[in-house]
């Protein structure tokens, strides 16, 4: 457990539950990621900008945080070029076919107590699990 | 106007949350997952600290008839256990787990400019539009392609 950063973990975990709290008082809207970019696909009048918007907010959060660091925020991908746009690929396609990701079935979804999210997240943290043990472990 | 506002204030706490977690780091991911290697537990902290906050604040907020600035909550309906639920989760599951990345770090990370984050984007967009491709628009054959669940407006 080298690497365990526990309460920098805690504190922004804090700070993503806030942020989804806020988008649901104030918004009325749910703060999934792929949800929120998906629609960007198929954009309806009055409902593509503030996407657009909560999207950048997520690029200049990571900003100010490099700034507040000294340019640092490290960025690891051990995965191959190919691997990385086959991974991409799959995410893209299955977060909208599962209706939802991290943000939107593991923070969201279970806060309101969902089924769905419940199981999809339970789904996916364990096919996760499965495919870093196959690809790490195995082959 | 407020809405955009709210929007832009929520993403860059959002985002600001993703990195100080460490999220945006796929290694970390990664390591999280990894539960027969060098196991790094961080992100059950950063799940347990949004859920800390969402859990009882969600349940507050839904107890309103309607949100601040809007006229209503746009929620989920759907409450099936069905195959496309499964099987997205899975296939999510599974790029998730090759990468490292999931939709919301992996559009964080783009600040840094990396060749890679930008190749995991663009990618997830694409499999994003072959999603809506398949599923959300006619068959040349004229049958129509079963739609997906959307969100509705509806008050809590």
């Amino acid at each position: 457990m080298e690497n365990f950063t526990p309460v920098s973990g805690l504190i922004g975990g804090l700070l993503i539950g806030l942020a989804a709290a806020l988008l649901l008082l104030l918004n009325g809207r749910i703060s999934g990621i792929s949800g929120i970019v998906g629609g960007l696909l198929t954009p309806k009048s009055g409902d593509a900008g503030w996407r657009v918007v909560f999207a950048a907010g997520l690029l200049l959060g990571a900003f100010i945080y490099m700034l507040a660091t000294g340019g640092a925020m490290p960025v690891i991908m051990q995965a191959s070029l190919p691997i990385i746009v086959v991974a991409g690929l799959l995410v893209g396609f299955g977060t909208r076919l599962g209706s939802g990701c991290t943000s939107g079935h593991g923070v969201c979804g279970i806060a309101r107590l969902s089924r769905r999210s419940i199981v999809a997240t339970s789904v996916f943290m364990g096919v996760a699990i499965l495919t870093v043990f196959l690809t790490h472990h195995v082959i | 106007m407020p809405r955009m506002f709210v929007a832009l204030f929520a993403g860059t706490l959002f985002g600001l949350g993703l990195a100080v977690s460490g999220m945006t780091n796929p290694a970390k991911i990664v390591g999280f997952l990894d539960v027969a290697g060098n196991w790094d537990p961080t992100l059950a902290f950063v799940m347990g600290g949004a859920l800390l906050v969402t859990i009882p604040a969600f349940r507050l907020i839904l107890k309103r008839p309607r949100p601040v600035l809007a006229d209503g909550f746009a929620l989920p309906t759907s409450s099936a256990l069905d195959a496309r639920l499964l099987g997205g989760a899975a296939l999510f599951g599974v790029g998730w787990g090759l990468a490292g990345f999931c939709p919301g770090p992996a559009v964080a990370a783009l600040v840094t400019g990396l060749t890679p984050v930008f190749a995991f984007v663009a990618a997830m967009i694409a499999g994003m539009a072959a999603y809506k491709w398949i599923f959300e628009r006619p068959a040349r054959t004229g049958m129509e392609a079963k739609p997906a669940p959307e969100a509705r407006e509806h008050p809590a």
